[in-house]
């Protein structure tokens, strides 16, 4: 490296961990950031293949009667479909893969605690996403309960219901140490000055997540043991014939389930307490609101999973106490998105493609946060339980927020992460098409639930015909712009213009180091002396 | 891409502190793991109060307080193991983990007598004589099966993970100041005993 040119390339793709070169320096790399890298392929990946299976299954509702796959095939792949795109997508998306990748760059630290670990989790990972492939393929079938693997049924199917939910255990047990591994990173490795409130507030909703991680997800590795045990030996835990109580399974089921849900939204709310202030140029108005915020849902979210049980036959009191909490839960989501809706007053907005994505989370999470209080107050619920109406908030609040942030932080992050930029104008059409095609796909889903059109059947009255017929077609608009999007970023991955060390302008530490960022991330580990969101250091970022 | 560095050396840091912070929020999933199962069991303790009761009868006190004698004087030993690691006596720490390994050896072997007992009675998930029981003390079997089995399989990777401190002592590669694992070993083999102390009034005191 003769010319002071190429050892400005020094950076994480070209320095290894290990004495590999090649694949293996990636397969057996603890570096935090390779590590984020293959979450991002291998997520992904699973979520293209959710992408397809939900299309295939909007294709059979095209129209009333069969059309293109039997009713079994159908049970199977609306599994599927939750199964991979929950355990498989959602839940370690922003974590594992924007987690992994910036959370110790925003710290200021040069990996996790605990770097190899975080291999071991992503190994674990993919093992359990082996599994759940596996079980598609042996005899017996693929599983067809749903993804809430509810009893008697799961007890009673013949598919491979043991193999499958072994999966998501192990897919849970990836999940907890990484919950581990970032909540020891948050206490041990932040740098010099960085306390607390000083952390950005991606770290906060990560740290958040993360203690959810830890509290609620050994309760459904228990519930799923439980219910392999009872279909290889008969126990009677959750059998009412020997006694047991098929309530209690949706009890223990939803106590990890519910929180699960802010598992899957809290980081993507971290996300967009970065974005905001960046594209806005001001600092986020009320940060320990919103930082406050994260552990309020993390800890109420804990106290509300009966709501998922309104019709199971609870008692009054009960119903009644879990929809006040469930009401209860909504004002720390409130406070977050008054607050994000107040920095941007007065700001100097720069519309770039990751806050164009940020707005479309805000429309759309806001619709699924409300219908989420019309399914919590008990009288609208006892109408519109295990209707099209749930499927819809659940697809508003999961995919228009979750999912609409997973583009948002690629788009915001993608430069950092591959030192390339992509195509302005190619982002700001997908962000439309995006829209068009999601409301499309979901709107006509609250319309049908509220007409009576019941979720996960495979066969419907003809007056639903028209609706279902939009769905479809929005279903072809909204996975095409995915792929659109995938595409544009592997061109620019390919082919685009290199990106500068802060192409946005943004003040959080990732952007003072140079994009892909070199190996251990910083040269000295830095001091910090700003808040988070404090812009005025933007001239002297320019000077470094 | 000839600019590999030294290799592996990079991502050394040594954090005891860290480690074992990890290590208190693996426990607290464990603890929770288990809280499961005690929540299934009060629930079903309180529907069937009378009928837990009867059966609690059939399980036997006698080994299961020699059981309870047998871990808790596993966990003095492999806490002496610690102590005698930090004072830099290896001899004396690899005796007390052989010791508390042939403990846990006992543990299981009662383990296994006990629970081949009751399955020669025709007492097991699904038998004849189980079909025959009023539903509670079905329950109260299924639970019995499950809480302890799965706790004799924790103390199944207790044993692993102990095997491995003691390979690694013998190494010398735990030390007088680098002990953390061991430590950390200790810990989760203190948590098997924990949840033991509250299986064994759950199951063979409550009569």
């Amino acid at each position: 490296m003769a010319n002071g040119k190429d050892t400005v390339a020094e950076n994480f793709y070209n320095q290894s961990t290990n004495k590999h070169t090649g694949i293996l320096s990636w397969l057996l790399t603890v570096d935090h950031k390779r590590i984020g890298l293959m979450y991002l392929y291998a997520i992904l990946t699973f979520f293209v293949v959710g992408v397809i299976i939900g299309l295939l299954m909007r294709l059979e509702l095209i129209a009333p009667g069969r059309q293109l796959m039997d009713a079994q095939t159908y049970n199977a792949l609306f599994t599927l479909h939750g199964v991979i795109m929950i355990f498989l997508f959602i839940i370690p998306g922003l974590p594992a893969i924007f987690g992994n990748f910036f959370l110790p760059i925003q710290l200021g630290a040069r990996d996790v605690a605990f770097p190899r670990l975080n291999l071991l989790s992503f190994y674990v990972y993919l093992a359990g996403a082996f599994l759940a492939l596996l079980s598609l393929f042996l005899p017996g079938g693929p599983i067809d309960t749903g993804w809430t693997f509810y009893i008697p049924y799961s007890v009673r199917s013949t598919t491979n219901v043991s193999l499958a939910i072994f999966a998501a255990f192990v897919l849970g047990f990836s999940s907890i140490l990484t919950g581990i591994n970032f909540v020891t990173t948050v206490h041990r490795l932040r740098a010099p000055g960085m306390t607390f409130f000083k952390m950005p507030l991606f770290i906060w909703a990560t740290y958040a997540t993360a203690w959810i991680q830890i509290i609620a997800t050994p309760v459904i590795g228990i519930t799923i043991l439980l219910v392999m045990v009872e279909r290889a030996f008969g126990v009677g835990i959750f059998d009412p014939a020997l006694g047991g109580d098929p309530i209690l399974f949706q009890h223990m089921f939803w106590i990890y389930s519910h929180p699960a849900v802010y598992i899957m939204i809290l980081p993507a709310m971290g996300v967009v307490s970065e974005i905001i202030p960046t594209f806005v140029r001001r600092t986020i108005f009320g940060y320990k609101a919103i930082a406050i915020s994260s552990l309020a849902i993390a800890f109420v979210g804990y106290l509300v999973w009966a709501h998922h049980m309104f019709t199971s036959g609870m008692s009054d009191t009960a119903r009644w106490i879990f929809s006040l909490l469930t009401f209860i839960v909504a004002l720390p989501s409130g406070v977050k998105v008054f607050n994000w809706v107040a920095t941007m007053y007065k700001g100097s907005i720069d519309p770039k493609p990751p806050f164009l994505w940020v707005m479309n989370f805000i429309f759309l999470f806001s619709i699924g946060g409300l219908t989420g209080l019309v399914l919590g107050s008990l009288a609208t619920d006892i109408h519109l339980h295990d209707t099209y109406f749930v499927v819809a908030h659940f697809h508003y609040v999961m995919f228009g927020g979750t999912g609409t942030i997973f583009f948002a932080a690629l788009h915001y992050w993608f430069p950092k992460m591959f030192g390339k930029m992509y195509n302005d104008r190619l982002a700001r059409i997908a962000v439309v098409l995006f829209f068009v095609g999601f409301n499309l796909l979901y709107f006509p889903k609250f319309i049908l639930g509220y007409m009576g059109m019941p979720r996960r059947y495979y066969d419907y009255l003809p007056q639903f015909e028209p609706l279902q017929f939009v769905s479809t077609v929005g279903s072809w608009i909204l996975a095409g712009t995915i792929f659109f999007i995938i595409g544009y970023l592997i061109h620019a991955l390919l082919k685009g213009k290199k990106a500068t060390s802060n192409p946005w302008g943004g003040v959080t530490l990732e952007w003072h180091i140079p994009s892909p960022p070199p190996l251990e991330n910083f040269k000295e580990i830095p001091t910090v002396t700003h808040e988070p969101y404090d812009f005025s250091q933007l001239k002297e970022m320019k000077d470094e | 891409m000839s600019s590999n560095q030294e290799g592996t050396a990079v991502h050394v840091h040594r954090d005891d502190l860290g480690a074992k912070i990890g290590m208190w929020l693996f426990l607290f999933t464990e603890v929770l793991l288990f809280g499961g199962m005690f929540l299934v069991y009060a629930f079903y303790r309180i529907q069937h109060a009378d009928h837990f009761r009867v059966a609690a009868m059939e399980l036997d006190t006698g080994i299961g307080t020699l059981n309870t004698i047998i871990l808790l004087t596993s966990s003095l030993t492999v806490a002496l193991a610690i102590a005698a690691i930090q004072k830099g006596n290896r001899f004396f720490s690899v005796l007390m983990i052989n010791l508390t390994l042939i403990f846990a050896v006992m543990f299981m072997v009662n383990k296994y007598f006990e629970w081949s007992a009751k399955i020669s009675h025709g007492i097991y998930p699904g038998s004849n004589v189980m079909l025959e029981l009023p539903n509670g003390q079905i329950l109260f079997f299924g639970l019995y099966y499950v809480m302890t089995g799965l706790h004799a399989l924790h103390v199944v990777i207790g044993v692993v993970i102990l095997g491995v401190m003691l390979i690694q002592l013998m190494k010398k590669k735990i030390t007088q100041d680098n002990h953390v694992k061991l430590e950390n070993a200790g810990l989760y083999w203190h948590l098997v005993d924990l949840i033991w102390i509250f299986l064994f009034p759950l199951f063979y005191l409550i009569q």
